[in-house]
Order: C-alpha cells, then sequence, then structure tokens
C-alpha cells in the first residue's frame, strides 16, 4: 500500500496544483496580518476563507485527481493488488497532501507572527473539513462513470452544506419561530459538516453570541468543552461515512 | 486451473455474458473469438477481477477470486486498448509495475529487447503511437513470468516485423507449459499459436473444444475457413429450427 500511496503523491505533486493552494492560502494569512494585527480577527477572517474555500478546494482537486488517475487505477487493479489497498491509497494521498497545504500555507504565517494560542481550532477546522469534503468528492466520483457529472454532483454537495442547508435552516427557523425549536436546531446542525465546523470555532473563540440564536443556545446547552467534542465527534462521523459508502461502491464497480 | 462456473454478467439491460461456463487447463492456449460485442473482453475482465459479474462464480486454483487479488499475481495481462497514466515515462511506467510487483527475482525482458523500447524510455506515454504502446503493453504482460497469459487481440495495431517477434515470444511461452488466453480477429495468427478454440456470440459460448477437432467436423485444414464453415452450418441450423 505504502508503495501505491508513494506513485499517488508523486502524481499529486507533479501538477503543482498542491503547490498553488498553499501560496494562496499563504498569501491571504498574511494580507490579514497585514489590515490588522489583532491575532482574533485574523483568525475571524480566516474562518471565513476556511469554511468556504477549503471545502470547495477540496472537492474539485479531488474529483479532477480522481478522474485523471482513473489510468493509473485500472492498471493497478490489474495487477495483484488488493482494490481496498488502490482506493484508500488514493484518499490518503488525496487528503494529507491537501491537509498539508492548509498546515503549512495557514500555519505559517502564524508561526512567523508568533501567534501560537488562537491557531489551533483553525487547524483543527480546516483539516477535518478538508477530510470531509475529499470523502465526500470520492464518494461523488465514484457513483458515476462521467467526470463532468461527478465534479457535478460534488459541486452541489459543496453549494449544499454552505449555502442551501443554511438557508433551509433559517426557513425553518423562521416559520415555525412560535414554537419551541432548540433541539431541533441542534440536530439540524448535526447534519452539516460546515456548520459543525463553524461551532467549534465560535465556541473556541467565544464569540457564540455573534451567532445568534444558535450559537448561544449550543454555548448554553453544552458549555464551550462539551460542544466542541460533540461536533468533533460529528464531524468524524462525517469522515467516515461517504468514504467507507465510496469504498462499497468502488469494490463492487466495473472498469 | 480456471474454472468460469455459470457466471453472467449484465450492464443494465444488455446482457455481456449470459451463463457462461468454462474450463481452462493449465499448459493448454486458448483461441477466444467472437463477433465484436460478443463478451470476449467481460469475459477477460471477469477473470482478471475487473468486472464483477452479476451471478455465479470464478475459481482460480480451486480457490474463489470474488474477494481475492492475490492469484492476480499469476496472470500476466494484455488488455486490447492499454490506458496508462499519460503523464508517465515509458521508463518510469516499467519502473514503477516492477517496482509493485516487486516479490519477483527475475524479470522477463526479452519482448523489452526485441521491440528496443529502452529507445523510448524518456518519451511520455501519451506520445506514443497506437503500435507503440501495444508494445509497452505486451512487454508488461510478459514482465513477470506469469503462469497464465492473457492477451486480448495483441497484434492489433503492430506492424508486420513486431507481429513475427510476439507471435514467436508467445510461441515460445506456449512450449514452456503456460496458460494462454487469446483474443483475435486475425486468424492465421490464432492457427499457429492456439490449440484449443472457444467461439463466443451474443454472451454465450457457441462452440469450445480443440481446433483439430472443429478442423475436422468442418473438413476444413485453415483455422478461417473452418470458423467460417463453422459459423455458417449453425445459422443454417437455426433458420431451420426457427
Amino acid at each position: 500500500m505504502t508503495r501505491i500511496i508513494k506513485y499517488v503523491f508523486y502524481d499529486i505533486l507533479r501538477t503543482r496544483f498542491i503547490l498553488f493552494y498553499t501560496a494562496f492560502l499563504m498569501v491571504c494569512t498574511f494580507a490579514f496580518f497585514q489590515i490588522d494585527g489583532d491575532f482574533g480577527k485574523v483568525v475571524l477572517s480566516l474562518m471565513n476563507i476556511v469554511l468556504m474555500a477549503v471545502p470547495l478546494v477540496s472537492v474539485v482537486f479531488t474529483t479532477i485527481h480522481f478522474f485523471n488517475s482513473y489510468e493509473f487505477i485500472e492498471l493497478m487493479l490489474a495487477q495483484p493488488v488488493n482494490r481496498r489497498a488502490v482506493f484508500l491509497s488514493e484518499y490518503l494521498a488525496v487528503a494529507s497532501s491537501l491537509c498539508l497545504a492548509f498546515v503549512v500555507g495557514v500555519g505559517f504565517p502564524f508561526v512567523l507572527y508568533g501567534a501560537w494560542q488562537p491557531i489551533s481550532s483553525l487547524m483543527i477546522t480546516g483539516i477535518f473539513l478538508t477530510l470531509v469534503f475529499v470523502s465526500l468528492a470520492f464518494f461523488a466520483s465514484v457513483l458515476t462513470r462521467d467526470k463532468a457529472k461527478a465534479i457535478g454532483i460534488a459541486l452541489l454537495f459543496w453549494f449544499y452544506f454552505s449555502l442551501i442547508y443554511d438557508g433551509l435552516l433559517l426557513w425553518v427557523i423562521y416559520s415555525f419561530s412560535d414554537y419551541p425549536l432548540e433541539k431541533l436546531t441542534l440536530t439540524l446542525i448535526a447534519f452539516n459538516p460546515i456548520d459543525l465546523a463553524r461551532i467549534i470555532m465560535l465556541l473556541q473563540l467565544d464569540i457564540s453570541a455573534l451567532m445568534g440564536y444558535t450559537g448561544a443556545f449550543y454555548k448554553n446547552f453544552f458549555g464551550s468543552n462539551l460542544g466542541i467534542l460533540f461536533s468533533l465527534s460529528l464531524l468524524i462521523i462525517w469522515v467516515l461515512w461517504p468514504i467507507l459508502f465510496a469504498l462499497r461502491i468502488f469494490n463492487r464497480k466495473d472498469l | 486451473m480456471i474454472l468460469i462456473d455459470n457466471i453472467s454478467k449484465k450492464f443494465g439491460t444488455l446482457t455481456a455474458l449470459d451463463q457462461v461456463t468454462l474450463e481452462l487447463k493449465g499448459g493448454k492456449s486458448y483461441a477466444l473469438i467472437g463477433p465484436n460485442g460478443s463478451g470476449k473482453t467481460t469475459l477477460i475482465k471477469s477473470i482478471l477481477g475487473l468486472v464483477v459479474p452479476t451471478s455465479g462464480n470464478i475459481l482460480f486454483d480451486e480457490e474463489s477470486i470474488l474477494n481475492d487479488w492475490k492469484y492476480r499475481d499469476k496472470i500476466g495481462y494484455m488488455p486490447q486498448i492499454g490506458r496508462y497514466p499519460e503523464n508517465m515515462r515509458v521508463g518510469q511506467l516499467f519502473e514503477m509495475m516492477k517496482h509493485i510487483r516487486q516479490d519477483k527475482p527475475k524479470f522477463d525482458e526479452e519482448l523489452l529487447d526485441a521491440f528496443k523500447l529502452y529507445k523510448i524510455f524518456d518519451k511520455r506515454m501519451h506520445a506514443l503511437s497506437g503500435g507503440t504502446r501495444q508494445k509497452v503493453s505486451a512487454a508488461l504482460a510478459f514482465l513477470f513470468h506469469a503462469p497464465v497469459l492473457i492477451l486480448d487481440e495483441p497484434t492489433a495495431g503492430l506492424d508486420p516485423v513486431s507481429v513475427e517477434i510476439l507471435k514467436e515470444k508467445i510461441v515460445h511461452e506456449k512450449q514452456m507449459g503456460k496458460l494462454l488466453m487469446i483474443t483475435s480477429h486475425i486468424l492465421n495468427d490464432l492457427d499457429e499459436i492456439a490449440t484449443e478454440m472457444v467461439y463466443m456470440f451474443e454472451g454465450r459460448i457457441q462452440y469450445s473444444n480443440t481446433i483439430e477437432l472443429l478442423k475436422a467436423e468442418t473438413k476444413e485444414t485453415k483455422l478461417n475457413k473452418a470458423i467460417a464453415t463453422l459459423i455458417r452450418q449453425r445459422e443454417l441450423l437455426q433458420s431451420v429450427t426457427e
């Protein structure tokens, strides 16, 4: 398996996309430091980038990579190599290179400015969002043989979780505002990894009141630590289910 | 050595393989013949585990291949259309394949030499012509001394000199007692290589026997004539029964 990971890594590095991604994140982070010296505000500004850009990049890069390495996968599967090993190698290589790009791109400027403290929640949410959306993109990729369709499905995941879902949530809260909705919204948030990531960051930054109604309730319900733990475990589930489903489908897929 | 036990494969509504049962014995060479779309490649891909059959089972050395992958160590496969990572150099491709199957102590690089593939080791795969790509596929299939060789249209697209080189190699491997399975539309090539014939039509095996017997049955001396006669006889039979 390590042999296969090595070749997938080699292929990823060769496209240089990861380097551009790292540079992009680094430029953004430096720019925010230039605009404002307050670390808290920098983290807050970066949060919006992390919540929008990281899932988008993960989804698009993963799907394109998967279909570009279709030939490689085909070649490997005619060899004495386990299907599961091929698939998991692809996943591990893509996920770890995207995570590494994120950690270096965002982490390096923070280290340079000596801001160790506020960085942990940013790193954790960034890494988890990358893992979740790489999983979802792999899931989208094995659903169809058509590259354009797969990218479409993967983008739909991103669009749904970053925009549509919040709209629906607001609509539910607004239309049923006469009823007690705390528990319901809490449950509904668990179904959106981006919301979960946002909650972790806000609880950590201790500005949950800014998130309004749900944020305040979340804080009230769990307290900071339990809330973070709860969201993290939900995020782990969000990493696992798409990739496990994808693996199941891939194991029975015709090439 | 390989037992295909009543497998069927459906792609949506299309039935690519319809209850195919076939036994491939070690040391024999099988010619798999049939019109386009008769299920030859699907059958081969099923043996390799690239296509998962809808029903039925395939046994390799008496063990089911359905959830296994180690048996592929014993198979050298030359695909009909070789698809390789396009940005890789030819040399890198060979290095990678050796690295992936590195438990072999020695590699069979006869074809690499014969096709002079060393000369194009620094070319990228996307820059290769169709014929050169076939040569790469062929060299990869023979590289690992596999006791089973599955060749899907090995001579298609090759120039006459290379065809002879490849045929010589195939005959040589056959004499070493390997199990060969070859599909081709160039029946003259098969005449020299194969001893058994499997004729497929619309996902079913219509005829499976030795080529000697086929020639005797149809009273022909050439394989292509014999097969043409066989097909005509079948058609006649069909029109009578209908």
